[in-house]
C-alpha cells in the first residue's frame, strides 16, 4: 500500500532512481526509489538485511550503485567517495559515531577541517563556534573542553550529530542513533532531530524501533528484500501497518503476538 | 570561587536567560560546576589530581625523590659541576626521546632508533675523517639517512600494514648492519676536538647575561601570548582565565628558569647543547598542540578509523612521524658523537634505544597512543640520566643502573596504568 499524495509545496533535496547493488550473488538493492524532501525527516526502516545500511552507505559514497541515479537538488551526481557525498552537502552519522574519544568536543567537531589563526588552530573561534552550533541545537553538553570520552551516549550522539552540520549539508543521514540510548537520552535526539527538520534539512533516520519512527518520521520508506516496499505518511498510517510491509505479510509474528494478547484478555 | 547559580524554580523564564546571558558562553551549562577566579583555578587544579588527571605530577614527585635520595648518599650529587654534567648527558638522547614522543602518540613505537642514530654518527664520522666532507655536508647526509630510513618505516606501514614493532625491529637489525658496512674496517673515528660540533657539544655555554635575558624572554612570551589569547577569548564571550593567575605563572616560569640559569651558573654555565634539545622540545611541543598537522597526530592515535572518516590524510601523518621520529634519532645521534667526539661500531648501541623509550614513558605519555606531551621527552630523560649519574657517583656498577632504572620504569608505567582508570572512573578518560 503505497501513499500517493505528494507532500504540499516541498523540493525534493535527493532522489533515487532504480538504483541496485550487487555483492556477487546478493542482490543487496533493487530498483530503489527513494525521495527526501526539504524539511521532513524521512524514516528508513527494514528487517535485518533488508538492505537500509546498503542504501545508506550508498548514499555516502561508500559503496557506488551498480545501476540508477541519484538526484541532488534536482541535479544528477555520481557520488564516487564518502568525501564528494560530504562535499555535496549529504552528512551521514554513522552507528558507530566515529568520535576520538582522548579529544575535547571542540576538536571532535573540527576534527579535518580545523579552523586556522595564521598558523596555529583557532581554537577561540572553533571554540566560540562550537558554542553557537550546540545552543542552536539547544544540545546540553557541560563543557566543549572535556574528552568525549566522558561525555553520556546522548552527549556523544549530538556531538556527531552536530559535527554532521558544520558542512551546512542539505541532507542528514542517521544510522540508528538511538540503537544504544536510555529514554531520556532518547528524547534528547529525537527532539534534535526534529531542530534539523526545522533547520530545513532532510533528514534520513534509519532505525528498528517504532516508537521512534512514529515519533519523529513524517514519511516511512519501508525496504524489505533489498526492494522498495511501500512509503507511508505518518499522520495516515499505523505501525501496525509498517510492520506488515517490513515483514511482508499480515500474518507475521508481530501480529500474532499482538492477536493471541487481545484474545487472552478478552478470554 | 563562584558556582553556576542553578536557577530556582520559583525565577520567571525572562530571569532565568538575563542570569545566563550575563556569564560566558561556555560557562551557561547549568549541570557544569562552573569555577572563576583565583579560587576557582586552584579549586579545579585539585579536583584535576583527585580524580586521576595526574599529567606530569608524578614525575615531579619522583624526581625530588631521586634527587634527595642521591644527595643524602652523596653530597656532590646536586653540585652545579654535576648538574651540567647532567644536561650535557641528556640533551642527546633526549633529541632521540622527541620522536619516540610522536610515534607513541600514534599508538606506534620505534626499535631502531638506536641503530638509526648509529648509522648517522657513522655517516657523519667517515664523511669528515675519511671523505673530508664540510661538516654542514656531513651534519645534512647523516640527518636525511635517519629520514629516508624513517620514510621506508612509514611506507612499509602504510602500503603493506606490517605492525611498526615488527618493521623497526627489523631495522634495529637491519640499520646496524648498515652503520657496521659504513665504517668497515675502520673501527674507531676521532672527531678532532677543533670540530665546531665537538666545540658545541662539549664547551659552549650561554654567557649569563644571555642566559638570564632568555629566562625573562622565555616568562614574557608566555604572558603576551596568553594575554593575546585571553583577550580574543573574552573578545569572542567565553570564559577567561584571570590576569592575576596567568602573570603568577609567567613570574614562576621566568623564575624557575633563572634559579636554573643560576645553579649552572656556578659551574660551566648553560649548555648551547641543552638549550638546543629544551628548543626541539618546545618547538614540537607547539606542533603537537597547536598546529592542524599536530591535531590530525592526535586524533589518529585516539581512533584512526574516525580520522580517516573526517578526511585526514592518515597515510601522510604515518608517514611524517616515521620520518621525523627517526631524523629526531639520527640528530639525537651527531650530538652524542659531538659529546664524545668519537664515532665507533658502538655507537647508538648499548642502552641507547631503551633508554631514549623509557624516558618518554617516565615523562608521563602513553604506550597506547593519543595522550603524551613533548615535555614528557624533557622530563623523563632528566629522571632517567639522574639515576645513572648519581648511582655513578656511588661508585655502583651498570648492573645497579639498569636494575634501578628498570624499576623506575615499572613504577612509571603502573602509576600510569592506575592513574587511566582512575581518570575512567571520574570521566576524565
Amino acid at each position: 500500500m503505497t501513499v500517493t499524495t505528494a507532500p504540499v509545496e516541498t523540493d525534493t533535496a535527493l532522489s533515487l532512481h532504480g538504483v541496485s547493488k550487487r555483492f556477487g550473488a546478493v542482490q543487496a538493492l533493487k530498483d530503489i526509489e527513494l525521495d527526501v524532501f526539504v524539511g521532513e525527516v524521512l524514516a528508513l526502516v527494514g528487517d535485518n538485511g533488508a538492505g537500509k545500511s546498503t542504501l545508506v552507505k550508498t548514499i555516502a559514497g561508500v559503496y557506488s550503485p551498480d545501476e540508477g541515479d541519484m538526484s541532488f537538488n534536482g541535479e544528477s551526481v555520481n557520488v564516487a567517495n564518502p568525501a564528494e557525498a560530504q562535499h555535496l552537502g549529504i552528512a551521514t552519522v554513522f552507528q558507530d559515531l566515529a568520535l576520538c574519544d582522548n579529544l575535547d568536543v571542540v576538536g571532535n567537531l573540527f576534527l579535518g577541517s580545523e579552523l586556522k589563526h595564521r598558523w596555529a588552530l583557532d581554537e577561540v573561534e572553533m571554540e566560540r563556534q562550537s558554542w553557537e552550533l550546540l545552543r542552536q541545537l539547544s544540545a546540553k553538553i557541560p563543557s566543549v573542553r572535556i574528552p568525549v570520552a566522558s561525555l553520556s551516549g546522548g552527549q556523544r550522539q549530538t556531538v556527531a550529530i552536530a559535527r554532521s552540520l558544520l558542512g551546512e549539508p542539505k541532507v542528514v543521514m542517521l544510522d540508528e542513533p538511538t540503537a544504544a540510548l536510555g529514554v531520556a537520552q532518547t528524547a534528547e535526539v529525537l527532539n534534535l532531530i526534529e531542530r534539523l527538520r526545522e533547520r530545513g534539512l532532510g533528514v534520513i533516520l534509519v532505525s528498528h524501533n517504532m516508537a521512534d519512527v512514529m515519533a519523529v518520521a513524517d514519511r516511512v520508506a519501508v525496504l524489505r528484500l533489498g526492494r522498495n516496499n511501500g512509503v507511508f505518511h505518518v499522520s495516515q498510517t499505523s505501525s501496525q501497518d509498517i510492520i506488515a510491509a517490513i515483514t511482508g505479510a499480515t500474518n507475521n509474528p508481530v501480529s500474532q503476538r499482538a492477536a493471541r494478547h487481545t484474545q487472552g484478555e478478552e478470554a | 570561587m563562584t558556582t553556576s547559580s542553578t536557577p530556582e524554580h520559583s525565577e520567571t523564564p525572562d530571569v532565568l536567560e538575563e542570569l545566563l546571558a550575563t556569564l560566558p558562553a561556555d560557562l551557561q551549562d547549568e549541570r557544569l560546576i562552573a569555577s572563576r577566579g583565583v579560587g576557582g583555578a586552584i579549586s579545579v587544579f585539585i579536583s584535576k589530581l583527585r580524580s586521576g588527571d595526574l599529567g606530569s605530577l608524578p614525575v615531579f614527585v619522583g624526581l625530588i625523590v631521586i634527587w634527595g635520595v642521591f644527595q643524602s648518599l652523596n653530597g656532590d650529587f646536586l653540585s652545579s659541576r654535576n648538574l651540567v654534567n647532567l644536561t650535557l648527558q641528556s640533551a642527546a638522547v633526549g633529541t632521540i626521546s622527541i620522536g619516540i614522543v610522536l610515534v607513541l602518540l600514534l599508538g606506534e613505537i620505534d626499535l631502531s632508533i638506536g641503530s638509526v642514530s648509529g648509522l648517522a654518527t657513522a655517516i657523519l664520522g667517515v664523511g669528515l675523517t675519511q671523505k673530508h666532507w664540510p661538516l654542514a655536508v656531513a651534519i645534512i647526509a647523516a640527518i636525511l639517512a635517519g629520514t629516508v630510513v624513517g620514510l621506508v618505516y612509514g611506507a612499509l606501514y602504510t602500503r603493506f600494514g606490517v605492525p611498526s614493532f615488527v618493521i623497526t625491529l627489523a631495522g634495529l637489525l637491519g640499520v646496524l648492519g648498515v652503520q657496521l658496512y659504513v665504517l668497515g674496517n675502520l673501527g674507531s673515528l676521532n672527531i678532532p676536538f677543533t670540530s665546531p660540533l665537538v666545540e658545541f657539544a662539549q664547551q659552549q655555554f650561554l654567557a649569563p647575561a644571555l642566559a638570564y635575558g632568555l629566562a625573562l624572554v622565555a616568562g614574557a612570551t608566555y604572558l603576551a601570548s596568553r594575554l593575546a589569547g585571553r583577550a580574543r577569548r573574552s573578545a569572542s564571550g567565553l570564559s577567561t582565565t584571570p590576569t592575576v593567575v596567568l602573570s603568577v605563572r609567567a613570574v614562576a616560569l621566568a623564575t624557575l628558569l633563572a634559579i636554573v640559569v643560576f645553579v649552572l651558573g656556578q659551574d660551566r654555565g648553560v649548555p648551547y647543547m641543552f638549550v638546543l634539545f629544551v628548543l626541539l622540545v618546545v618547538v614540537m611541543d607547539l606542533a603537537i598542540r597547536r598546529t592542524g598537522w599536530g591535531r590530525d597526530v592526535m586524533a589518529v592515535g585516539g581512533n584512526v578509523e574516525a580520522a580517516r572518516r573526517a578526511g585526514i590524510n592518515v597515510r601522510r601523518i604515518y608517514l611524517s612521524v616515521f620520518a621525523l621520529c627517526s631524523t629526531f634519532a639520527a640528530l639525537g645521534g651527531i650530538l652524542a658523537a659531538g659529546r664524545l667526539a668519537a664515532v665507533n661500531q658502538s655507537s647508538g648501541g648499548g642502552d641507547t634505544n631503551l633508554n631514549a623509550i623509557a624516558a618518554v614513558v617516565i615523562g608521563g605519555t602513553s604506550l597506547f597512543g593519543g595522550r603524551g606531551s613533548a615535555y614528557s621527552a624533557l622530563l623523563g630523560i632528566i629522571v632517567i640520566q639522574s639515576i645513572s649519574s648519581g648511582l655513578s657517583l656511588l661508585n655502583l656498577d651498570s648492573s645497579i643502573r639498569f636494575m634501578v632504572t628498570g624499576a623506575v620504569l615499572l613504577l612509571a608505567v603502573t602509576i600510569d596504568s592506575l592513574s587511566r582508570r582512575s581518570r575512567a572512573a571520574h570521566g576524565r578518560a
